[in-house]
């Protein structure tokens, strides 16, 4: 990839309409659009027009979305954005665990799309730092002293509240499933706890969020998991 | 004028005959005075005529031992192959009823109405075959001679001393659309013997000089005339009817035949039948079963059920009624059914002749104004046939305890003549005591017994001289002969009111049988209970294995007949299910004790309403037998009929239930459409409107007109994409398929998100949240319990001001949670408190504003879901308040329980 160049994005999106929004948003975003009608071509237009993100419909006529994550991801690192219509949470799932990276419900604004792109594109370089700080706001966070604080003020945080803060924080903007976020702190037999995640994040809420019934940072992802809000 | 109009109830019957006929097949029958008249001629003739014209022509069954002539005529016409039946060694050929089925021809012709099947078809006789080929909508061609009818073949046997040993229900013959009559004078028929143009074989003889003298031919083709010129008076009297023509006779003269035991009574039945048809009448065969019937041996009894299924055979209703007084019985019924003549028969002589007469006597004196017909016995011989000796003997230790008793009474009576003195009356009085005990309990032989001895005691102990059977008084002889009778008299007087009893116990069981059975059957209007119910009483009652068989098996083609109750094995195997199956189809009993399929190991009744056929009761086991009798037949009938109601009533309300909910669906429907279309039609506009007014640029999209333009169009899509949320929610919901996937979340989260998702609906609200810090944790479907606090929350945002304040609380309490969305708006007016959960419920203030009334609807299946409630009500101090209870939602562990384990851990 050639900096100078702008970003391709390759959409895989059945329905004309929607191609054309997303076409015409994306262009004046500033990005390169390829688009694909089925997953097949879709599939075909990944391996040969080497995209930086694939945005990806859940509801493709000749194949599922499932299917087509998990082949692109065979053999490629691409970030793939899935966009699917609301009550489908288990294909949500099911499809960000065979591999895609986040996800965003129809229907959307331009807005949200634009910043997950952006998210999407800029991951990369921020998940090598393995110590690192973290800001949003006034709350911050040192990897490298183990270190919380809310307006100059230490949180005590418990050791898995500490390691769910640390996850969302480096993968801010994007969604983390329950069952990634349950294999990374407790380990792969946890993997159905999903409560365990719910609890924590209310307790983590409740120290760090102003208003933990609206809280502005930990975002939930009904019936997926959660997302650590971008700050815009 | 008004007997000029056909009584309505003729009109139907005949309204429904012509029905019947119309998918029937025609009957054609060609009719002959005796064999060898050329019946089989005409018919192929007629056949080949037709064929020759192009008509699909099946010859069905033509006699084996063809004339030659006849055989010449079979050349060219199509010829069903004979079904080959081995009986007894010996190959026979017959008709082969399911082929000509298949084949389906428009016309086929099967020789020899009147011949009984081999044993092993489907039907005892032809004629039955026929009949189903019309009920398959076939034109059947037949042959018949005179001397099979059923109705005269008596007549026949006594003028040609001929037995005829098939005979055809005259009720057959009756069906025939079309009689042709072949005729030719008894000389011609004679020569044409002696030419030996018929009957080729080495019996020409014998049946010549039996069968084929002029006498009886010229008597044989009196018969078959006169049958003929019957009918034409029938056909004519129908046109009369028809055409209201008033009628010549008063309609309903019915005629009853009283039968009995005797052989005799056969032709009582068939003087009966030709006697209604003389008078175009009904007529009813009545046997009275009194004690004294009772008592016969059981091949008399018999004998009276086989004269009764004669009297059916012929067309005649049949009645069996019980009592003591038959003269009464019969009279009662008589009057009660528009009896204008009564036949009884006249035996020569007999052991009860003296009764037998006095019945005769009884009907003339008190029969008033119907008229008493008397047919003596004259040819066929009676006594031959009588039972002999006693009916049921009464058990041997009767006799034991009569000897016993007629001791002690002596003893007793001897000791207080001698002893104290008494009057030889009073030892009288003592014995006739004894001899009524024994009378009463054991019946009139002990008690004879009893009083033969007692005399003798009598004799022996109390009368002079003493210890000797010799009398010296003469006078005592009338003592004797008095208390002889006096014993006899009283035992029978007891033995008639006892089995007396027993018949009424009999009646009252039966009845009460039958009043159970509706009662129970009464109790429930669903159907497998009720026919559990009903298999439950016939098994009872009849002491077999009995199933109902329903149509609406598994196979949706073809109503397949399937077992939907049943007690004892039900009929498994194919062939029982094809005999089902076929009385389902033709709607007349079969198997086992029918005429119909007989080597079936049960019997099937069809449960009919009216003219259709809904269901089959098979009944099975050892006890089936007894279906021989009409009486118990007519009683299992009952039964059947009862069940058929019950199941009438149960498909019916079934079909009003389906009903019922088709006209909900629909104006659900309705509502939907109206509230839908109008719900998503005014974003529509809102959106079209203010982007069409950004588009065609009359509006600048920076101008802060542009703005609250393009917010608009953002809002209401955002607003429809809820709506829709809504739908799609509550059809899932209601299709009742959906089970709620149970998970623990913190209350927070929920509201938290519920917020998030109306962020631009209560931006700028305020709203307070009061979610205690140690609320338990709540097992709740997460998606639908946040689509059902969300409706709540956007529910008191629409109908609030924008500057009141909102506020969400919880509280816990043992395992349940109650979860409060309260406002400080308007309130709720009373009087819609309880309809605002309704489905498409709009109070009539909210008239103007938005949702399809889908919210709360939503919220209440979504809380149901959770086996929770959700009320509403006005607080106090002024605005609405949403309360959702869920008794049971609690996880007993809360938070901390989760939190402990690794507290102690922290980070700085």
């Amino acid at each position: 990839m050639t900096p100078t160049l702008a970003p391709v994005i390759l959409v895989i999106e059945d329905d004309p309409a929607i191609q054309k929004v997303l076409r015409v948003s994306l262009e004046a975003g500033g990005y390169q659009v390829r688009a694909a009608r089925t997953g097949q071509d879709g599939i075909l237009q990944a391996a040969t027009q080497s995209p930086d993100v694939i945005i990806l419909d859940l509801g493709l006529p000749d194949m599922a979305g499932e299917a087509t994550a998990r082949e692109i991801r065979q053999w490629s690192g691409v970030p793939i954005l899935v966009v699917s219509a609301r009550g489908k949470e288990f294909d949500k799932v099911t499809v960000l665990d065979a591999g895609a990276d986040d996800y965003l419900t129809k229907p959307f604004s331009i807005q949200e799309l634009l910043a997950r792109l952006r998210a999407l594109l800029r991951r990369r370089p921020v998940e090598n730092a393995q110590s690192a700080v973290f800001q949003a706001d006034d709350l911050l966070l040192d990897m490298a002293q183990r270190r919380v604080t809310l307006a100059g003020r230490p949180v005590h945080l418990t050791r898995h509240e500490y390691r769910l803060l640390c996850l969302l924080m480096r993968n801010a903007g994007r969604v983390l499933t329950h069952s990634y976020l349950l294999r990374e702190i407790w380990g792969p037999d946890a993997a159905q706890q999903t409560h365990y995640i719910r609890v924590y994040i209310n307790q983590l809420r409740r120290k760090i969020e102003a208003d933990p019934g609206r809280p502005r940072h930990i975002l939930t992802e009904a019936g997926v998991g959660y997302r650590w809000a971008e700050s815009p | 004028m008004d007997q000029m109009r056909p009584d309505p109830d003729a009109l139907l019957d005949r309204i429904n005959a012509e029905e019947a006929k119309k998918k029937r097949g025609k009957l054609k029958v060609f009719f002959g005075a005796a064999p060898g008249v050329g019946k089989t001629y005409a018919m192929l003739e007629e056949a080949r005529r037709q064929a020759e014209q192009g008509l699909d022509v099946l010859i069905g069954y033509a006699e084996p031992h063809i004339r030659p002539d006849t055989e010449m005529l079979l050349l060219g016409l199509r010829i069903l192959p004979y079904k080959m039946v081995e009986y007894k060694g010996v190959t026979l050929k017959e008709f082969d009823l399911d082929a000509a089925l298949a084949r389906r021809p428009a016309l086929i012709c099967v020789d020899e109405l009147a011949h009984s099947n081999a044993p092993g078809l489907r039907h005892a006789r032809r004629y039955q075959d026929v009949l189903e080929l019309l009920g398959a909508g076939l034109d059947v061609w037949t042959t018949l001679n005179v001397q099979h009818l059923e109705s005269v073949h008596d007549i026949v046997e006594r003028v040609s001393g001929v037995k005829v040993r098939e005979t055809l229900p005259d009720w057959v013959l009756e069906q025939a659309d079309d009689i042709q009559l072949v005729d030719i004078s008894p000389e011609k028929l004679i020569e044409r013997i002696a030419a030996g143009k018929i009957y080729t074989h080495h019996s020409v003889d014998y049946l010549t000089r039996q069968f084929f003298n002029r006498g009886n031919l010229a008597a044989l083709r009196e018969l078959a005339l006169r049958r003929l010129a019957d009918r034409v008076d029938v056909q004519m009297e129908t046109f009369r009817r028809q055409n209201a023509v008033a009628e010549p006779w008063p309609a309903a003269e019915r005629i009853l035949v009283c039968i009995g035991p005797s052989p005799f009574s056969a032709r009582l039945v068939r003087a009966a039948r030709r006697m209604a048809m003389a008078f175009r009448t009904n007529w009813i065969a009545l046997y009275v079963q009194t004690p004294g019937t009772a008592r016969l041996p059981s091949h008399a009894r018999e004998r009276a059920f086989a004269t009764l299924r004669l009297a059916e055979e012929l067309g005649g209703q049949t009645v069996t009624l019980h009592g003591d007084d038959p003269a009464r019985e019969i009279l009662a019924y008589a009057r009660g059914k528009n009896v204008a003549r009564i036949i009884v028969g006249k035996p020569l002589r007999r052991r009860g002749a003296l009764f037998q007469r006095s019945l005769v006597d009884q009907l003339i004196r008190r029969a008033g104004p119907i008229d008493i017909y008397i047919i003596r016995d004259s040819s066929e011989p009676v006594l031959s046939e009588r039972p002999s000796g006693p009916a049921p003997r009464p058990r041997p230790a009767g006799y034991g305890w009569a000897v016993a008793i007629t001791a002690l009474t002596t003893i007793l009576g001897a000791g207080l003549y001698h002893g104290l003195h008494l009057s030889n009356i009073n030892v009288l009085m003592l014995d006739l005591l004894g001899v009524l005990g024994v009378a009463i309990r054991f019946g009139r032989g002990p008690a004879a017994l009893a009083s033969v001895l007692s005399v003798a005691a009598f004799d022996y102990t109390v009368v002079p001289p003493y210890y000797s059977f010799a009398v010296s008084d003469t006078q005592y002889g009338i003592t004797f002969a008095v208390m002889l009778v006096a014993a006899l008299l009283i035992s029978t007087l007891t033995d008639r009111l006892h089995r007396q009893s027993e018949a009424a116990r009999h009646r009252e069981r039966r009845t009460a049988a039958l009043l159970a059975l509706s009662r129970d059957l009464a109790a429930t209007s669903e159907k497998e209970k009720s026919m559990q119910t009903a298999v439950r009483h016939i098994s009872e009652m009849f002491r077999c294995a009995a199933a109902v068989l329903l149509p609406g098996g598994e196979s949706p083609g073809r109503p397949g007949l399937a077992v939907a109750a049943g007690i004892g094995p039900a009929p498994a195997d194919e062939k029982e299910m094809s005999v089902a199956q076929w009385v389902f189809e033709h709607d007349q009993p079969a198997g086992r004790t029918t005429s119909t399929l007989p080597s079936a190991a049960a019997m099937y009744v069809p449960l009919r309403i009216g003219p259709k056929t809904i269901g089959v009761l098979a009944l099975r086991g050892e006890a089936v037998e007894h279906f021989c009798d009409p009486d118990h037949r007519h009683f299992l009938e009952a039964f059947a009929n009862q069940t058929a109601l019950a199941l009438e009533r149960a498909n019916l309300a079934e079909e009003t239930r389906r009903a019922w909910r088709r006209v909900e669906t629909e104006s659900i429907r309705n509502t939907l459409l109206s509230g839908v279309s109008h719900d998503l039609r005014t974003p529509l506009a809102v959106i079209t409107g203010s982007a069409t007014a950004l588009l065609e640029g009359s509006l600048d999209r920076a101008s802060a007109a542009g703005a609250q333009m393009l917010a608009a169009i953002v809002e209401e899509a955002e607003r429809m994409e809820r709506l829709i949320a809504n739908l799609l929610d509550m059809s899932r919901l209601e299709s009742g398929t959906v089970q709620p996937r149970l998970e623990i979340f913190p209350l927070n989260e929920l509201v938290a998100s519920a917020l998030a998702r109306l962020k631009r609906r209560v931006a700028g609200r305020n709203i307070h949240l009061a979610i205690p810090a140690d609320m338990p944790l709540l097992r709740v479907d997460g998606l639908f319990f946040e689509q059902a606090l969300t409706n709540l929350i956007e529910n008191a945002v629409e109908h609030t001001p924008p500057d009141t304040p909102l506020e969400i609380s919880a509280a816990a309490s043992g395992r349940g949670a109650t979860i409060q969305i309260a406002d400080r708006g308007p309130g709720l007016p009373a009087e819609h408190r309880e309809r605002l959960f309704e489905k498409f419920f709009r109070a009539p203030a909210a008239r103007g504003q938005r949702g399809a009334g889908l919210g709360l609807a939503l919220v209440r299946a979504i809380v149901q879901m959770h086996a929770g409630s959700v009320t509403a009500g006005n607080r106090p101090g002024g605005g609405a308040e949403f309360t959702i209870t869920l008794p049971q939602a609690c996880t007993c562990s809360d938070a901390g329980d989760i939190l402990q384990n690794e507290d102690s851990e922290t980070d700085t």
